[in-house]
């Protein structure tokens, strides 16, 4: 469907549709929230070229198409449609599924958690724990008007709750199937993992495509991070690669907890992610970690933005591209060191290489440093695999082709070494391997 | 087994190799020395078919088959081995699936069967053994984190793996202690027969006390312009590059 009316009037008229199915729940105090998230969307244009967090990513093909957002839609659920092979195997977890967004229960296999421990879906939560949720998503931030036009139709989602002192043992594994035989949908799920003091929780988000329409994902993922707690957030991107998708994370971090992040993208049309994190107390340690490939005429664009608002404390990023064909990638890696952040320790590091003649990269490392007893470093490479690396394995009798699979495998390593699931490793290299069309090693 | 023809080679368009002619038959060792800059690497170099050095003339005819046209992972398949100056580190990738992968290239273009996991495991104990490697180490990626010592003990481990028909050893003993350079030697003992060659490429006649070679080419200016046994070196050792510079201009101007 061309677009005749323009995005931000179709996703507004849209809403009337979507408030009209509310029923009773259009009473509840979150549905403040949609309210202010209009008026925010009325205001708000979508960005362009001539934005500078936007200079390398045209928006464009994701304005010029209406896609109708999930909650508006009734889908013909088909089970056959969570395929083995997106699922991460070799370690238990608890698994939780959204299809277009939308919690699915029976796909869904959470099994038991220890008490006090959320993990569902913001739809039930809204219901079941409103305290939680008025104490956490009534102050998100909407910067941009995909961040309203998520907040607008928040309706479902992943919700995430580890009490004080708790330890999720198991993984969380959160499939989001998207896409559709007959529509265009906007998939839009909100995302809330909240970690109080002391607590631990590891969690695999996995987005994959399915379907012949293409489709738009929208998300928003928020992370508290409480005193002492660990959190470790996976996000394997996969999907269809005529889809769109868009992600804004936003991590707070409180007095000496730990945050990692691995972001791993593999395919669409237009991927877009900001990753922000605000070290917002002393003794915080951040590590962000990436992974981009890309081909065809991909676009993939990393930003992140890591905050050192307090002393004392540590940033860890690594940022790795390979780039194929026609693909174009963006990363922009922005630290801050505030004047008050003395003892920082802020380290980012993006490496691309380009395989193709026409694949490009715009890379732009940003430190601004006002604090002046600091330890930073930042740097960009761009470049082509090893010659002399290549010649010593061929030298071995290895083929050309194995022999740049082992070098894109010696690339990534340093990234997929962080990786704490053994198991997850080696499914994180077989993907790579697919991904680029190249003979695994 | 080897036989090099009046061949001439470039590196970023400056003329290396001038013309150089040498014959390597089967069990033999010879060794090449000379001063640096003389071409000693672009030689092992060109001989393995690093892209980065462009034969401008002459010919390599290696095992009745023109080695010039092959790629180098076709090379290694009829039989050379190259063990790098400076070995590569290849990490996210262990030892054993490095060597396993390039031995059963190697046994497919042979149009033998893979090798099976037992065999291959029993052989990697025993050669790690000749080189007093442990087992960690194979484990370990391809030469990542490894010593400059651990490095050039991989690459002979790599040749006692591989067992090719002639093992070309570029500086081998650079940044050896006298320990080191005595496994590493011990390996490459280990590999000579009376069907393998060696050459060994080196700068000082130490390395030359413990692998004794047949023959010893003093190689200068991209030709080799003295050749005798292995007391050669000895001589070169005691008098230095100067005497045989020297001479080569007497002769000259004879």
């Amino acid at each position: 469907m061309t677009n005749k009316i323009g995005a931000k009037q179709w996703y507004l008229e849209n809403f009337k549709i979507f408030e009209s199915k509310l029923n009773g729940e259009s009473e509840s105090s979150f549905h403040k929230v949609r309210h202010g998230a209009l008026r925010k969307l009325q205001e708000l244009e979508f960005p362009t070229v001539k934005n500078e967090e936007w200079k390398y990513t045209n928006v464009k093909p994701v304005l010029n198409q209406n896609f109708t957002p999930a909650a508006n839609l009734k889908f013909k659920t088909d089970n056959s449609i969570l395929k083995q092979e997106y699922l991460f195997e070799g370690f238990d977890h608890h698994l939780i599924v959204f299809v277009n967004g939308l919690f699915n229960p029976e796909l869904s296999n959470i099994g038991r958690l220890p008490q006090g421990v959320i993990v569902d879906n913001l739809k039930s939560t809204i219901k079941n724990r409103p305290e939680l949720v008025e104490k956490f998503l009534h102050r998100s931030k909407i910067i941009t008007a995909f961040d309203a036009l998520n907040a607008l139709y928040a309706y479902d989602g992943l919700f995430i709750f580890i009490p004080e002192g708790k330890a999720l043992v198991k993984p969380i594994h959160v499939m989001y199937i998207n896409g559709d035989n007959e529509t265009n949908v906007l998939s839009q799920p909100k995302n809330t993992i909240i970690a109080e003091s002391n607590s631990q929780v590891s969690v695999i988000t996995n987005y994959v495509g399915t379907g012949s329409k293409n489709y738009f994902s929208n998300i928003v993922t928020e992370v508290f991070t409480d005193a002492n707690a660990v959190v470790d957030l996976y996000k394997i991107q996969n999907e269809k690669t005529d889809s769109f998708h868009i992600e804004r994370t936003e991590i707070h971090q409180k007095k000496e907890s730990v945050f990692s992040h691995f972001n791993i993208s593999f395919g669409g049309a237009l991927i877009r992610n900001d990753i922000n994190s605000t070290l917002d107390d002393e003794f915080c340690e951040c590590n962000f970690n990436g992974l981009y490939l890309a081909n065809d005429k991909q676009h993939v664009d990393n930003h992140t933005f890591v905050d050192h608002a307090t002393p004392n404390c540590l940033s860890n990023e690594l940022y790795k591209g390979i780039l194929d064909d026609e693909s174009h990638g963006v990363f922009n890696g922005k630290i801050l060191v505030r004047k008050d952040a003395q003892k920082t320790n802020a380290y980012q590091s993006n490496k691309t290489v380009l395989m193709s003649k026409k694949a490009t990269i715009d890379t732009k490392p940003q430190l601004e440093i006002y604090a002046d007893d600091v330890k930073c470093s930042h740097g960009a490479t761009v470049g082509h695999l090893d010659d002399t690396a290549f010649f010593y394995i061929r030298s071995r009798g290895v083929p050309s082709s194995i022999a740049k699979s082992m070098l894109i495998r010696a690339f990534v390593s340093d990234v997929i070494e962080k990786v704490k699931i053994e198991s997850l490793k080696e499914k994180l290299n077989h993907m790579i391997f697919e991904h680029l069309n190249r003979e695994e090693i | 087994m080897l036989s090099i023809k009046e061949l001439k080679a470039q590196v970023e368009g400056k003329d290396i190799l001038k013309g150089l002619n040498l014959e390597v038959k089967a069990g033999e060792v010879h060794a090449i020395m000379g001063p640096n800059g003389s071409g000693k690497s672009t030689l092992a170099n060109v001989l393995a078919g690093n892209e980065g050095y462009e034969v401008t003339g002459g010919e390599v005819i290696f095992e009745n088959k023109n080695l010039l046209e092959m790629d180098p992972e076709d090379r290694a398949r009829e039989g050379l081995f190259l063990a790098f100056q400076y070995p590569i580190e290849i990490p996210g990738i262990s030892n054993s699936t490095f060597l396993k992968t390039a031995i059963n290239e190697i046994r497919k273009y042979k149009g033998l069967p893979e090798i099976a996991a037992k065999e291959f495991l029993v052989l990697m104990r025993e050669k790690a053994k000749i080189l007093g490697m442990d087992d960690n180490l194979i484990s370990r990626s391809v030469n990542t984190g490894f010593s400059g010592g651990e490095k050039k003990r991989n690459e002979i481990f790599q040749l006692l793996m591989l067992n090719p028909k002639l093992a070309i050893l570029d500086e081998t003993d650079s940044g050896l202690d006298i320990d080191a350079l005595r496994i590493v030697s011990n390996g490459v003992n280990e590999f000579r027969s009376r069907d393998n060659s060696v050459i060994v490429v080196t700068h000082y006649q130490r390395l030359l006390d413990y692998i004794v070679p047949d023959f010893v080419h003093v190689l200068y200016k991209g030709k080799i312009i003295k050749s005798g046994g292995k007391e050669l070196a000895l001589e070169l050792e005691e008098k230095g590059y100067d005497w045989v510079k020297n001479s080569e201009l007497t002769a000259a101007s004879v």
